[in-house]
């Protein structure tokens, strides 16, 4: 049996592995090498925890049990799960890591006596109120991810559900989540700990169905962050560094995410978990009259394409929609070939989380160097011959710069216009999540390809 | 008077707080995916909890509550700790460099 000191300085040490293993992040090429620490704290976190109990004769085959049959579900996921669907997947993590973070705190409730946090029905002031808060926020990331995952995999709609009366029954359900910890602190009455779940669990619910799909990048990160926070309240309860270490480090990891989301979109954080954006634009845009549009086939396309010299690629959420990862890396392939210069520019908010567009353009071989982000490449368009929108919209429309009633006004936005030519490719004219018309598809040296970007980007290489 | 080791524990929690600050800050953008998964995986190390809970259960009751909420909680944290971390190992085996000129 370990003693507690040194089990504690080995939780110690898979905390600073965990550390290095962000930091590993910070390139590609040492990303791997981070991500090994990552396990490597992750075996010594669970070792430690066997050999400090010491106790390998009841339940510790069970418990191997347990944990062999999670981590091949685990393993059969990671394996299985096509790259566009990392959004859902991230989505579903979450959800199970607030479940386990509630899992744990209702074990500790139970048996105070295993965490030494006294006994049932006389529990620690300290650890009731940590808790609490564990028990609490994990029960909102559960929920909260559950719906973010639906929204994500298109089983519920993506579009904000709004009532009246919405945000004055959140801010009375979150009051009486603080007034039932504090009784149940008072009290250390078992009822009160399961009512706290239950209303936690329904503020997690009704604080995500007012959030829209493409704002879904900020709920995943808003989610990462709460998991952490979860993890965080859990590690006090249990005295573990390693725990809160970890808390705080992914705490703070989501909060900084949701914050580089909402300045990708010019709006406040506040703004976005209110919600309801993009329910009440569409009636503006229909009022417009008809303007005229240049459409083109791929012909027309590759015709101008082959003519150029340099190439920056927009990819979006529509790309992920229409696999067409890689067929525009062969597109792309073909254009190099011609010697032609390509690079590919991406919004922070394209696609459904952070970096959603680079693990597509990875996953088809795209080098990583040839990736640029918006500040980086945002010059380059002046002298670029072609810009080849893909799925992309409302990051690319020239309104955000000059119109200050446009919703998405002040929102950074890549400069596609002043290219000598615009390639759209797209499946109508509808306008984007935010409800408003691009301004771009009316552009004199804008050809609008109408069709599934995957079927275009072939027919296009085709015709090079 | 003694110091509630409370108290050092806020402090390593608020000192976390600021090196994920800074670390995180310094991540490249085109790895926030992976930056995604590998926290969850890493978050999961709330497993620690989860085995004390199954494992508190007495010889002749292994399946008392507490210990199947902690047994259930294994499962939870152990599909996020293999699914977060080789997700990312793949995700992360794809971002090459460029070739160099053929």
């Amino acid at each position: 049996m370990l003693s507690a000191n040194l089990s504690a300085i080995f939780y110690l040490i898979s905390g600073v592995l965990f550390i290095l293993a962000l930091r590993g992040l910070s390139s590609p090429e040492t990303s791997r090498q981070g991500n090994f620490f990552g396990i490597l704290g992750m075996i010594i976190a669970i070792t430690v925890t066997f050999l400090s109990i010491g106790n390998f004769s009841t339940g510790f085959v069970v418990v191997l049990i347990f944990l062999l049959i999670g981590g091949l579900i685990g393993a059969f996921i990671a394996y299985k799960i096509p790259m566009t669907a990392m959004p859902e997947l991230v989505a579903g993590f979450h959800s199970l890591v607030g479940l386990a973070a509630v899992f744990v705190a209702i074990a500790a409730f139970l048996n105070p006596n295993a965490f030494n946090l006294g006994s049932p029905g006389n529990i620690k002031l300290g650890s009731l109120i940590e808790m609490s808060i564990g028990a609490a926020v994990g029960a909102i990331t559960f929920s909260g991810s559950v719906i973010a995952f639906l929204k994500l995999q298109g089983i519920m709609s993506g579009s904000p559900i709004t009532f009246k009366g919405q945000h004055p029954l959140n801010a009375l359900i979150l009051i009486s989540i603080i007034v039932l910890t504090y009784l149940l602190c008072s009290t250390q009455s078992s009822n009160l700990f399961w009512i706290l779940l239950a209303v936690s669990f329904l503020i997690g619910f009704l604080l995500i169905i007012p959030i829209g799909g493409a704002d879904m990048p900020v709920v995943i990160s808003m989610l990462n962050s709460y998991s952490g926070w979860a993890a965080a309240g859990i590690g006090f309860t249990l005295e573990n560094t390693a725990l809160i270490i970890t808390g705080a480090l992914v705490g703070s990891s989501g909060a900084i995410l949701s914050y580089i989301m909402c300045k990708g979109m010019n709006r406040s954080f506040f703004n976005v978990i209110l919600g309801g954006f993009g329910a009440t634009e569409q009636s503006s845009s229909q009022s417009k009259e008809q303007r005229p549009v240049k459409s083109g086939n791929a012909d027309d396309a590759a015709f101008l394409m082959k003519n150029a010299s340099s190439v920056i690629i927009v990819p979006g959420y529509g790309m992920a929609v229409a696999q067409a990862q890689h067929a525009l890396r062969e597109m792309v392939d073909t254009l190099k070939k011609n010697d032609i210069k390509v690079s590919y520019a991406i919004h922070p908010v394209a696609g459904r989380m952070p970096g959603h567009m680079n693990v597509l353009l990875a996953e088809a071989n795209v080098p990583y160097d040839e990736v640029f982000e918006l500040e980086e490449i945002n010059n380059d368009f002046a002298n670029a011959d072609v810009a080849f929108v893909i799925g992309a919209n409302d990051v690319t429309n020239p309104v955000a710069k000059t119109d200050p009633q446009s919703p998405i006004y002040g929102m950074p936005v890549l400069d596609v216009e002043k290219c000598k030519s615009v390639l759209f490719v797209k499946r109508s004219l509808s306008p984007g999540y935010a409800g408003i018309d691009n301004d771009l598809f009316y552009k004199e040296n804008t050809l609008m390809l109408f069709a599934d970007a995957k079927k275009m980007t072939e027919d296009i290489t085709k015709n090079l | 008077m003694e110091i509630d080791p409370f108290i050092f524990r806020l402090s390593i929690f608020i000192l976390s707080i600021f090196i994920g600050y800074y670390v995180v800050w310094s991540v490249t953008p085109s790895l926030h995916t992976p930056l995604m998964s590998v926290t969850n995986a890493i978050s999961s190390v709330i497993i620690v909890g989860a085995i004390i809970a199954g494992l508190a259960g007495s010889s002749d009751n292994i399946f008392n509550t507490s210990s199947i909420f902690g047994f259930l909680a294994i499962s939870l944290a152990a599909i996020n700790i293999f699914g977060g971390f080789l997700v990312t190992q793949r995700m992360l085996a794809m971002y090459k460099k460029k070739k160099k000129d053929k």
